[in-house]
């Protein structure tokens, strides 16, 4: 599936989307950024609702498809300037974590 | 290939702007053409490294080298040092303060995620003196 399938599938919210083609291959939802760095693999969606700047650069060493802003939470103007310039694919959804999760989980099953 | 010397300076204090040395090798590893996994470790690495270097020594220097076999990454600060490396190598051991933890960092993993991306992590530290980590990831032939 692609990003941009994914956010037609999910009528997901788009905050900056530079590569739609990009494939999306799993998931991994957390907050805490070294976590996720530990433990997300390359080509995962990310869930977060973390708005920070720091969730471009994460997003970018971890190689994801794609970070999803659950719960409605708007990114940061900073985060939204440093995803547009690094190309790093922003979507958002009002959804909880918990429920987005499992709707995407079950579009890539 | 010849060896290759990067050199980054990077920033105290400011975890904002955090990852712009990253960052910039990202795009210098990929200009070179290496394989997308073995970019992706040694980001993860350097980032780590970066962000360690704000938080808890108000900065350094961030010196990578590539040749052929390997990327070795070299993060050097003159903060307070390490008392104990044992301690701070344990998953989810952390002395970040409360402004780090509010933006996401201070989970204790960093270090952890260092070895767990690199085939070599060294540290180097003298409490009062500063602290050298550094990486090695090799490239597969
Ligand atoms: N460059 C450094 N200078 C001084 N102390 C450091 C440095 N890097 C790591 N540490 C110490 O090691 C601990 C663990 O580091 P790390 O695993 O990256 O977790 P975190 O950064 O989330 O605290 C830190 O909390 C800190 O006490
Ligand atoms: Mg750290």
């Amino acid at each position: 599936m692609t990003v941009q399938q994914l956010i037609d599938a999910l009528s997901l919210t788009v905050f900056s989307l530079s590569d739609p083609q990009r494939q999306v291959t799993g998931g991994y939802a957390g907050d805490l950024l070294s976590w996720v760095m530990g433990r997300a693999q390359s080509g995962d969606m990310w869930l977060t609702i973390m708005s920070n700047q720091n969730v471009a650069a994460v997003a970018l060493m971890a190689d994801v498809a794609c970070v999803i802003l659950t719960e409605g939470v708007q990114p940061d103007p900073t985060l939204l300037s440093r995803a547009q310039e690094k190309g790093v694919n922003l979507l958002g959804t009002p959804e909880s974590t918990f429920t987005a999760a499992g709707r995407m989980g079950a579009l890539l099953a | 290939m010849e060896t290759i010397k990067l050199i980054y300076p990077v920033e105290g204090g400011d975890l904002i702007e955090a990852g712009e040395a990253s960052s910039k090798m990202k795009l210098t590893l990929k200009k070179l053409g290496l394989p997308q996994d073995i970019i992706r470790k040694a980001s993860i690495c350097m980032y780590e490294g970066e962000i360690n270097m704000v938080i808890h020594a108000d900065g350094g220097q961030a010196e990578v080298e590539v040749d052929m076999n390997q990327i070795t990454i070299r993060m050097i600060d003159s903060g307070p040092g390490i008392p104990d490396v044992e301690k701070a190598m344990q998953e989810g051991f952390s002395t970040a303060g409360p402004t780090a933890r509010e933006l996401g960092f201070g989970a204790g993993m960093g270090l952890p995620n260092m070895k767990r991306y690199s085939d070599d992590l060294t540290i180097d530290t003298t409490v009062g003196k500063g602290t050298t980590v550094t990486v090695i990831i090799k490239i597969p032939q």
